[in-house]
């Protein structure tokens, strides 16, 4: 293998991963960077036209006050948030958010996403948080935007960023180091900076389709949880990493159900009739004072489906036949048009596949019911769920002990989290990922200002990397003799086959679909088992191509974000989110002991990690 | 689900510096047969079927087929994409037609400038709360704070 050619970029802010919270940081850091005459640089491994979470399109944006009419208020969004995530979360992420999304938005439909309207000129909501977009081009509106903002000649695509770089003296962050996946070519970034706005982790547990059907999952396979692994491996502090996302989807297209509850008053039934919420209400009050609470938390309502589906009542059906023709009754014919116009466009917008699963199986939803299900579960801090880092929060906002100097910073000095990868701060979704990409980014550019000296890279710690990143190679080169095919030898594995093992010990042992959601200690532990002995073969991955090369890399990722959910499982007594995961020995939730964070650190040096709890501190009453 | 190319249409975007799907997969899963100057799905299992690809394709030769191991064949769902607006044509696997057209852009591409009508940034201003031109864009004229606090 010759040796790679290397390109070193000297910038001021780098920000890791360019969907809509990079998107959201590169603007905000064009904006005040030019104060300073810094330069902001963005990097992501796929193109930022359609790259993210969000480069199939969406057909909602699901955070939006409208303080402008009165709708909401951010008081008003940290309850519910706070609610849904069963009474834990950082309370002053939630309210920053929530105060600051609506200007992202109006600035959105300024530069041309097309807005649903009602008559008096507000914006059409589907539900009290979502209101309805043709959304299909949002993404490369806002790409435009953020590449106008720092200039194109800063937009560096396909690239993986493989590591974070730390000044081996102050250990500030330095910069990031990566391989261009359409050339032999090392990148290194040097910067005083870094802003990780990378994606969640999908295809850490196995889905229900194993076959073709592997990628077609809820969300972006693309997402393999580089902003959680970038900051494990640099020992930034991890929170609520136990946590999860399990959703209601259509079943084997994944697509959305919110316009269906929510717009549309689509009602669930189970194959006899009957609704799940009204046969499993009794179970809300196994969990007070949640159960109780209204709207009932995403978890609880996926217990109460599980609990139906194992009493023998399902399928389950959206009885979009009932809806379309309650909302169509007595309407002309142009008219009922128009709704099943908006209600092909739900998916239409977002989740094309499971328009096409219509197509196929010769569904008109305003004739047929369509199935149900619950997904895999999904690593992300966007949605309905709260993993990433443990962040600084604003000051004035942040209760003592939540504040250390600049709002979002993880606990490593100048690496800053955004989207996806701040921990307990849930339901920020499109907008409100792009609002916190704005507001890590305005304090990375004020961390800049106070630290004027460059932070070093450690050259040797470079070397080392650079030779780890094509190992896979060597291992292919070195070991392809051994077989006469090359899919079975005994001295590699392609990444697609520890993907596949990952995902099947994940199911098993830690509360996968497979194992109904449901483990306890010594299957965590046998989990972290068969973890460990995944990673020490880890040295034997090999790979054929870059394609390949990138596979092995995001494999490590998620085999990253696996540890730590494991491990923040095993530490978290108790069981907060029925629905999500439970510990079968710890059956109850546990406000008493366990209404409290529980963070991680890693040790890179010892392979070690080290878990604690931090208070929940309430700014809303 | 994965897309498949038709070699009838695929020229391999000679005319381009590099083929259109390949530039935007999201997943890197276009690629260039070079032997034979057409593009394929090096991986289909990791199709998330976003269709950018099939959006961008300038001969309209890449299509969905749905996913072997669920969906049954026959079906399809083919978009025509312009500057203002998306078409789509779902054809049912009983043959059955619907089409929908939905906007997709209100203003010129590549027309946007980001900070036009912002004021000039103000260093002295890296600290407080306010983001860019937010006085303008929030809608309210105070930035929330939790009631009770300053």
């Amino acid at each position: 293998m010759n040796q790679p050619e290397v390109e070193v970029v000297e910038t001021d802010l780098l920000i890791l991963g360019g969907g809509m919270a990079g998107c959201g940081a590169a603007f905000e850091a064009g904006y005040w960077g030019k104060a300073h005459g810094l330069r902001t640089t963005i990097v992501e491994k796929a193109a930022v036209e359609r790259s993210g979470a969000v480069a199939m399109g969406l057909s909602a944006i699901n955070c939006y006050m409208g303080m402008r009419w009165g709708e909401n208020q951010p008081e008003d969004f940290v309850r519910y948030v706070r609610q849904d995530l069963m009474g834990l979360c950082r309370e002053d992420l939630v309210y920053d958010i929530a105060r600051h999304v609506d200007s992202s938005v109006h600035m959105f439909e300024k530069w041309g996403l097309p807005i649903f309207k009602t008559e008096d000129g507000h914006y059409k909501r589907e539900g009290r948080w979502q209101i309805m977009i043709h959304g299909e081009s949002f993404k490369p509106i806002v790409a435009e935007a953020a590449k106008k903002a720092i200039g194109p000649e800063n937009v560096y695509e396909r690239i993986f960023v493989s590591d974070l770089l730390k000044d081996p003296t102050t250990g500030h962050i330095s910069g990031a180091i990566g391989f261009s996946v359409r050339e032999h070519k090392v990148y290194v970034f040097k910067a005083r900076a870094v802003i990780s706005s990378a994606g969640g982790a999908t295809g850490v547990f196995r889905p229900h389709a194993v076959g073709e059907g592997l990628g077609r999952i809820w969300y972006a396979p693309w997402n393999t949880g580089s902003a959680y692994s970038l900051m494990i491996k640099a020992g930034a502090t991890m929170t609520q990493m136990e946590h999860r996302l399990v959703v209601t989807r259509f079943k084997d297209g994944y697509g959305p159900v919110g316009m269906w509850f929510l717009l549309f008053k689509g009602k669930v039934r189970n194959a006899y009739g009957e609704l799940y919420e009204d046969t499993q209400v009794k179970a809300l009050d196994d969990f007070p004072p949640y159960g109780q609470t209204r709207p009932i938390p995403t978890p609880l309502r996926n217990h109460q489906m599980l609990l139906d589906r194992a009493q023998g009542k399902g399928p389950h059906y959206m009885r979009t036949d009932d809806a379309l023709q309650a909302l169509t009754q007595g309407l002309d014919p142009k008219a009922i048009r128009a709704v099943e116009s908006d209600a092909w466009e739900d998916f239409l917008d977002m989740t094309m596949s499971q328009a096409l699963l219509w197509a196929s199986n010769n569904i008109d939803p305003a004739v047929q019911p369509s199935e149900l299900t619950l997904t895999e579960p999904y690593l992300m801090g966007s949605h309905s769920a709260a993993t990433g880092a443990w962040v600084s929060g604003p000051e004035d906002l942040a209760p003592e002990g939540y504040f250390w100097g600049y709002n979002r910073m993880t606990t490593v000095p100048g690496l800053f989290a955004a989207g996806d990868g701040v921990g307990a701060s849930a339901h920020k979704f499109s907008s409100g990922s792009y609002t916190e990409g704005r507001l890590a980014a305005k304090a990375a550019i004020a961390f800049i200002a106070d630290h004027p000296d460059r932070p070093g890279v450690d050259g040797e710690a470079v070397n080392q990397l650079v030779e780890a990143l094509f190992r896979p190679y060597r291992v292919f080169e070195e070991n392809q003799g051994s077989s006469t095919k090359p899919d079975i030898n005994p001295n590699y594995f392609y990444p697609k086959q520890g993907l596949l093992r990952l995902q099947k010990l994940m199911d098993e042992y830690v509360a996968g679909l497979g194992a109904n959601y449901i483990t306890n200690e010594p299957t965590l532990l046998r989990g972290l088992e068969l973890l460990d002995s995944l990673k020490q073969d880890m040295a034997k991955v090999a790979a054929r191509d870059r394609h390949e090369l990138l596979r092995c890399w995001e494999l490590w990722d998620r085999i990253r974000c696996a540890e730590a959910h494991t491990r923040h499982m095993l530490y978290r007594k108790e069981t907060r989110w029925p629905g999500y995961y439970y510990r079968g020995d710890y059956p109850r939730l546990d406000d008493q002991n366990w209404k409290v964070f529980v963070n991680s650190r890693y040790r890179a040096e010892t392979g070690e990690w080290d878990m604690e709890t931090q208070p929940h501190h309430s700014i809303v009453a | 689900m994965p897309t498949y190319v038709n070699p009838d249409k695929c020229d391999g975007c000679k005319a381009l510096d590099k083929p259109a799907c390949a530039y935007i997969c999201p997943n890197d899963l276009m690629v260039l047969d070079l032997a034979q100057g057409k593009a394929f799905n090096q991986e289909p299992d990791q199709c998330w079927e976003c269709y950018a690809c099939v959006k961008t394709c300038p001969q309209s030769a890449i299509a969905m087929r749905g996913y072997a191991d669920v969906v049954p064949l026959g079906a399809s769902l083919t978009p025509l994409r312009g500057t203002e607006s998306i078409m789509w044509t779902v054809q049912f696997r009983d043959q059955r037609i619907k089409r929908f057209k939905y906007p997709i852009r209100s203003t010129a591409w590549g027309s946007i400038e980001p900070f036009e009508g912002a004021p000039e940034p103000d260093a002295t201003s890296l600290t407080d709360p306010h983001l860019c031109a937010e006085a303008a864009w929030l809608g309210v004229d105070k930035l929330p704070v939790p009631s009770g606090r300053m």
